[in-house]
């Protein structure tokens, strides 16, 4: 079935098209980089948002880009400046970065690590973001954190509060200044204490990624080291929209709290489901059955209504908050948006601002100059109190609130009250605890 | 030319022309200009319309040859990934060994889910194939194999990805920390500018498209070799060739693997380009994804599922990114009320409501030209060319053939 019949012609078009083929990548291995990736040259600077505005994941995502967009406004000297005015470090002026005018470009993760690094690598490549910020759901953020560092651009990480995301999944080129599980657990230990005794017995449901499962393991550890007991933890996808089924088990299980390690969507819908089986009028071992949720969000507590009234759990920052930073930061997003900003809009807000403020200090967008910038980075008036970016994990350190639903809201924005104020001593770690060993942050890369 | 007829080695030539020079086509507008927005030809893009035309033209063997609708191919990129990165793990980042065994590991894959599928026919097959592939993704989603054997297999919803503590066995520190084949990084990348216009030349997209364009003369091959005229017939009565006596179950199960291997290289070749891989890749909206564009390209052409593939990829990468922001600068020339209307009407049909674009697309092109983009073409050429009854032309029939009562 061959047709071996060469010709002259046919030979000449054959080697034609075999030798361009053969020649390009050659042609190709002259790199016209120099620098680092995407080092602006016109008058403006591209930062690329990134955020979940689909999936479990999209109310968060989409409350992140109001505070990205606000932030970029601030910085290009339109608005009133916002926490710009009370941030500790006067580098920024109001004119841009660097004098170049902050755009923005935004994409969907969708809640899914494939796409996240796909809108990412577009940004990156089709659009020259110089720097990555956002990412609800740790899967995420530590992918694009990964293909950050590969690409030699900056990630500030958004809403991620895995231990691996400055753990075993750290990177040079990526900053959290997002709390995580670890700290999470370490502030809600003594009040879970108070509240509800120290002999307990916890039933985990968990989100069956890296964030759930981290966060598990340090719930797991601080309740068990005051003298609670873990029945048993159950793994949900995290796709899941009903979890009527995880749920109907735990009434058997002879536990008396039900710690849901879920998030987003997810923990409305499994708060609800737990409310509906009626578990927080249920009396087991002869106490009281309490549902925890380790980590809050306003928006949660707005999509779960009357549900989360009483429950506790904690937060990286609130809208309550008095100080000058927060203040300002509320006031600012409220007359832009009409609503109080959540603690994930806070995290990219006070990210964004914090990479510019580097740019400025380091005098260059160059990758490893804003890494040197930012570690060990010391400051003030971002609304946590004093923070400090540690360097040899890229985490930042700062007071933890502990929230708790507040039992006759008297708005709709009005869903928690901040039980405590934990000082920053109490929830840090040494970068090689075992929770977060493993890992190493590698070189700095500015790419190509 | 290299043993094909006149027309396919047309056809080759076309595939060979646009793969090379992608980089130019996709980027008509100047970089600064408002319509750079339409521009394509960036190295993540341009890598994933090889890929998945890869992808395509595999799941096109199966389909479009012997008409068993799989529903389940997205398992097999999403296996070809696992491997490839498992061997990024385990032997360093050159992308060969990884591509070597994504095919090796979805070959085996599919001999054991088409032995079980093949068993039955139209629906009940297409239904067996969703079941495994839902199963694999399951498997995957919640590292069901790595909780068993206590260390991560396909590291659940987080995705698999490579660590520095992973053992590397032939990485050095003079290699590149990234996927690279014999020195060359995946994502080097040279942009050439003339005037306002910029065009990126990616080694990563280079290897997919050679990759490509090689799996391409492949298909032609098969398309028009014995083998494959026995999958035709296989498509247009099964039955009356058993009666003649004839075993067809070896030859389905033979493209079956072979469909299933080219979906494994292409995963293989998304995880040599991103080194990391998830679940979602191998979720069965993602097996619809191929079935989509070989539908909407034109089954059983051989062009038509590379055409379906960059269509549907373009779509999902380019309308998806228009935000309400992008709007307002398009309609800012009109008054302000009329501008907020327009916006309105087209904001559901981009950003987020990209799908209903493709929908509405989609119904158009299999309502009005069932035989696919190809036989859309076909239509226009006609109309400008002279008419030729004699016009011995392969697209245009099996376009027919797919579809007869279209006619």
């Amino acid at each position: 079935m061959s047709f071996s019949n060469l010709t002259r012609r046919g030979l000449i078009k054959t080697s034609a098209v075999a030798g361009a083929g053969l020649a390009l990548p050659t042609y190709l291995r002259a790199d016209g980089h120099s620098g680092f990736t995407n080092a602006p040259t016109g008058s403006t600077v591209t930062l690329g948002f990134n955020v979940p505005q689909t999936g479990p994941y999209a109310e968060e995502g989409l409350d992140e880009l109001r505070a990205q967009e606000l932030a970029v406004q601030h910085l290009n000297g339109e608005g009133d400046g916002g926490m710009m005015n009370t941030f500790s470090s006067k580098a920024l002026k109001g004119n841009g970065i660097l004098g170049k005018k902050v755009e923005f470009v935004t994409g969907d993760t969708q809640t899914k690590s494939d796409a996240a690094r796909a809108s990412a690598k577009a940004m990156i490549e089709k659009d020259g973001a110089i720097m990555i910020n956002g990412g609800s759901s740790s899967g995420v953020a530590v992918a694009v954190q990964g293909l950050c560092q590969e690409a030699g651009v900056i990630f500030m990480a958004g809403l991620t509060h895995s231990n691996d995301t400055t753990g075993k999944d750290k990177k040079a080129n990526g900053f959290r200044h997002f709390f995580n599980g670890y700290m999470s657990a370490a502030a809600l230990a003594p009040v879970l204490k108070n509240a509800y005794g120290s002999d307990r017995r916890a039933y985990h449901l968990t989100a069956d990624y890296t964030w759930g499962w981290t966060q598990q393991e340090s719930i797991a550890a601080a309740t068990e080291a005051m003298g609670w007991e873990t029945v048993n933890n159950v793994l949900t996808p995290l796709a899941s929209t009903d979890f009527s089924s995880y749920i109907a088990p735990v009434l058997n299980s002879g536990a008396d709290v039900l710690v849901l390690n879920h998030y987003g969507g997810n923990m409305v819908n499994s708060l609800t489901n737990a409310i509906q089986f009626d578990l927080l009028n249920k009396e087991v071992n002869g106490k009281k059955f309490e549902i925890v949720v380790p980590l809050y969000s306003e928006l949660m507590a707005a999509g779960a209504g009357k549900n989360v009234q009483g429950v506790i759990g904690s937060m990286n920052w609130n809208w309550q908050l008095q100080d000058e930073g927060s203040k300002a930061f509320v006031k600012s997003f409220g007359e832009k948006y009409g609503r109080p900003p959540s603690n994930s809009a806070h995290t990219c807000y006070v990210q964004t601002l914090l990479y510019a403020d580097a740019c400025e200090r380091a005098g260059t967008f160059n990758p490893c100059g804003v890494v040197e910038a930012l570690e060990d980075f010391e400051f003030d008036g971002l609304g946590n109190g004093p923070v400090l970016y540690r360097g040899d994990d890229h985490q930042c350190f700062k007071d933890v609130l502990v929230m708790k639903g507040k039992e006759n809201p008297s708005n709709e924005y009005d869903t928690l009250e901040i039980v405590e104020v934990t000082p920053r001593a109490q929830v840090e770690y040494a970068p090689d605890h075992p929770m977060f060993a493993g890992g190493e942050l590698g070189k700095c890369n500015p790419g190509a | 030319m290299l043993g094909l007829k006149k027309h396919d080695t047309q056809l080759l030539i076309i595939v060979i022309c646009l793969a090379l020079f992608a980089p130019f086509l996709l980027n008509p507008f100047p970089a600064d200009s408002a319509m750079a927005q339409f521009n394509a030809g960036y190295p993540d893009l341009m890598q994933r319309f090889a890929i998945f035309g890869i992808f395509a033209i595999g799941f096109n063997l199966l389909f479009g040859l012997t008409g068993y609708l799989s529903f389940g191919h997205a398992a097999f990129l999403g296996i070809g990934s696992y491997s490839a990165v498992w061997m990024f793990k385990l032997l360093g980042y050159n992308i060969i060994p990884g591509m070597i065994l994504s095919v090796i590991v979805s070959a085996f894959f599919a001999l054991l889910i088409g032995y079980i599928s093949l068993r039955r026919s139209g629906i009940y097959f297409s239904i067996l194939t969703l079941a495994f592939a839902q199963m694999l993704f399951a498997i995957a989603y919640s590292d069901l194999i790595g909780r068993f054997v206590g260390t991560p297999i396909t590291n659940g919803e987080t995705g698999l990805q490579v660590y520095n503590s992973d053992p590397q066995f032939f990485h050095s520190a003079a290699k590149p920390d990234i996927p690279h084949l014999f020195g060359q990084k995946m994502q080097s990348t040279y942009t050439l500018d003339v005037g306002a216009w910029s065009f990126d030349f990616n080694f990563g997209y280079y290897f997919c498209a050679l990759v490509l364009i090689g799996m391409f003369y492949l298909a032609i091959r098969i398309f028009r070799s014995p083998f494959g005229l026995m999958l035709r017939a296989v498509k247009s009565n099964q039955q009356r060739m058993n009666y003649t006596g004839l075993n067809t179950k070896p030859y389905t199960l033979a493209v079956f693997v072979i469909s299933g291997m080219y979906a494994g290289l292409a995963g293989g070749l998304m995880a040599s380009m991103d080194p990391l891989s998830g679940a979602e890749r191998m979720q069965w909206t993602a097996s619809g994804e191929v079935v989509l564009m070989t539908i909407l390209g034109g089954a059983g052409t051989l062009i038509g599922p590379v055409l379906g593939a960059g269509f549907i990829k373009y779509f999902e990468n380019i309308f998806a990114k228009i935000n309400d922001n992008v709007l307002h600068s398009w309609f800012s020339f009109l008054p302000d009320g009329i501008e907020n209307f327009m916006v309105t009407l087209v904001h559901p049909f981009v950003g987020k409501g990209w799908h209903l674009t493709l929908g509405l697309l989609f119904m158009m092109v299999v309502i009005f030209l069932p035989g696919g983009l190809v036989q859309g073409a076909e239509k226009i050429g006609a109309t400008f060319r002279r008419k030729d009854g004699k016009s011995d032309d392969a697209e245009a029939k099996a376009a027919k053939q797919r579809n007869p009562a279209a006619e």
